[in-house]
């Protein structure tokens, strides 16, 4: 059972990994859009996935936020990856299962899923 | 949407667009089996107009398209187990957002992974005080962000730990208060 005490564990451990990871020019950021329609479609585990994935590889460059309607609720949930100096890719129809995948080739590897990406998976 | 879980998301997302600083969920069912879901904010408000008018699919705050489904699907779901939906808003005030589910409704949606709800809400803005309030007849448990921060120091809310944290915090204690109070 977890407890608030718990909480003091986490900080012993994390206060020499606190050097946050501020604003840098050169993260890449993963925008995962969490409207009613995302919501909806499934985008809560997808952001779950994205949030724990990237956390355990301990990929401290990559940010992991939320937006509102991206504008194509058909195709929700959908998640846009922007890596500096890259062209934005949007990934649509995603699920949790997909999320590995993504991180491991697009995140840490630099290559696009290809599958997934707009304009294929639809 | 199936799970209650996932309308409080989507509604405490409304609080996060109004600008508010302290944003208050409570999940509370009481003894004649009523399950009251409850989003209070301080942020904006809205007009008289708008609050007339909120409950339309066809009024949005957003500029993008003129639809916005999240309270019309949020009074549908209430309504379809016979409750209802009401909200009370003040300009320059906040908004508070009840929805009233009766519990032993077929269709009463399961109250589903608030754990996760709390968390994905905290690491999207760690800079809110927000508080998560659950009750039963006879018991509760309460999620406050600034009790978090206490404990944490210089530890921020969404430090990835802290996030798991979150989440598995809620739902055991939802798992518990389920177990000994049924």
């Amino acid at each position: 059972m977890k407890s608030l005490a718990e909480l003091k564990a986490i900080r012993e451990k994390a206060r020499d990994s606190v050097v946050m990871r501020k604003e840098n020019p050169n993260n890449i950021r993963v925008v995962v859009g969490m409207a009613t329609c995302g919501i909806a479609a499934g985008a809560r585990p997808v952001l779950q996935a994205f949030v724990e994935e990237v956390a355990r590889r301990g990929l401290d460059n990559v940010i992991v936020t939320q937006t509102g309607c991206i504008g194509l609720c058909r195709l929700e949930p959908i998640v846009e990856v922007y890596v500096p100096g890259q062209e934005k890719v949007t990934y649509v129809k995603m699920t949790a299962e997909k999320v590995a995948k993504v991180v491991a080739n697009h995140l840490v590897n630099g290559v696009v899923v290809d599958e997934y990406a707009i304009g294929s998976a639809q | 949407m199936n799970e209650l879980s996932l309308h409080m998301l989507d509604v405490a997302q409304n609080s996060l667009s109004a600008g508010a600083a302290n944003v208050r969920l409570s999940v509370c069912d009481d003894a004649q089996g009523i399950r009251r879901l409850s989003v209070e904010d301080d942020g904006c408000g809205m007009s008289e107009e708008m609050l007339r008018r909120v409950c339309s699919p066809f009024a949005t705050s957003r500029t993008t398209r003129r639809v916005g489904l999240g309270i019309p699907l949020l009074k549908m779901a209430a309504e379809l187990t016979g409750g209802g939906l009401s909200i009370e808003s003040r300009q320059g005030q906040g908004t508070s957002v009840e929805a009233r589910f009766v519990l032993g409704h077929i269709d009463c949606p399961p109250l589903g992974d608030m754990g996760g709800t709390m968390q994905l809400l905290i690491q999207q803005r760690p800079d809110i005080h927000f508080v998560y309030r659950r009750s039963v007849p006879g018991g509760g448990f309460e999620l406050d962000t600034d009790e978090l921060k206490t404990q944490l120091e210089e530890v921020p809310l969404d430090h990835p730990d802290v996030l798991a944290f979150i989440r598995q915090f809620v739902n055991e204690q939802e798992k518990q208060l389920v177990e000994v109070h049924e």
